[in-house]
């Protein structure tokens, strides 16, 4: 138990620095690795809660994928983000306004509310006390929820054709292969034949 | 205070909701650290979802936070390459020249 509580506060505090740093940090190369690091400690917070699966799913999808989009991109154009980082300060009071607007708001629910009597009666899916995560994660995924799994699929695929389509573009000089016009090439505009005489060449 | 609890895990959601939302007031220049306040947002939003799983012993929760995580990986994606696009045309991706993406 104490173990689990020092485990939480070290991961909790990690993940809360860092999530801050995400917003503050000057340079969004920095930005993006303590994005990385957030998304780690959060994974040892579900490893902490039982969620092995989730915590794996997080690590390979977003350090994997999602933050190496984001280093991509950061990267790739070429942006002074110090100029980026002007408004910081004059956004500064607005913000940390809104931010605790919102923290009081948060806190008064996370003061008054109760869990309801009849909470663990209307369980969507209650978990099999003699499977591993990632067994009962998959008997209730594709069974009971196939069609939302279906749909998230459907959604990924929209959003990978989307990116796809929005990033494509034809540069004008730029030689490609046209498959059609070289399998609907004729002999006759391919090919002439001369009849060459001897010692004279083709003039 | 050494017994963890949901109240631990619903206050840690709380805090890293409030600092995305805090992310996407203050950086209002940059749609990269934007899009990754929203990233932090749906991360915390997760949390909740895994501690009342958790607490409840309900595996809905855990189904509802992969969905969360195919989503966010979508948004992040067509996000992102809108940001390409946007940069490719404008040289810059301050948030104020955003309207002239309308048709």
């Amino acid at each position: 138990m104490m173990l689990q509580a020092a485990a939480f506060y070290i991961l909790s505090a990690v993940a809360v620095l860092s999530a801050f740093m995400v917003v503050a940090a000057k340079n969004p190369v920095r930005a993006v690795l303590f994005l990385i690091l957030a998304f780690f400690s959060v994974a040892g917070i579900f490893v902490i809660l039982g969620a092995e699966f989730l915590a794996m799913i997080l690590v390979i999808v977003y350090v994997g994928a999602v933050a190496v989009l984001f280093l991509f991109v950061v990267m790739m154009l070429d942006i002074d983000f110090a100029e980026l980082k002007q408004g910081f300060l004059s956004y500064l009071p607005l913000g940390g306004l809104v931010a605790l607007a919102l923290a009081a708001m948060l806190a008064l629910v996370g003061f008054t509310w109760t869990m309801s009597d009849t909470a663990s009666g209307h369980l969507q899916a209650p978990m099999p006390a003699d499977m591993t995560n990632v067994e009962a994660l998959g008997a209730v995924l594709y069974d009971q929820y196939v069609l939302y799994f279906q749909l998230a699929g459907l959604i990924l695929l929209v959003a990978m054709i989307g990116a796809i389509t929005l990033t494509l573009r034809h540069r004008p000089g730029v030689r490609r292969q046209d498959v059609g016009k070289q399998v609907g090439r004729k002999r006759a505009e391919a090919v002439e034949l001369v009849d060459v005489k001897r010692g004279e060449g083709i003039g | 205070m050494l017994e963890i609890g949901l109240g631990h895990y619903l206050t840690l959601g709380a805090i890293l909701f409030t600092i995305g939302v805090f992310g996407i007031f203050v950086n209002r220049k940059n749609v990269i650290i934007l899009l990754m306040s929203i990233e932090l947002i749906l991360l915390a939003v997760n949390v909740n979802l895994v501690a009342f799983s958790a607490s409840l012993g309900d595996l809905g929760g855990q189904v509802f936070a992969m969905f969360i995580l195919t989503v966010a990986a979508a948004e992040a994606a067509v996000g992102l390459a809108i940001l390409v696009v946007f940069f490719r045309n404008r040289g810059d991706i301050a948030v104020e020249g955003v309207n002239m993406m309308k048709g």
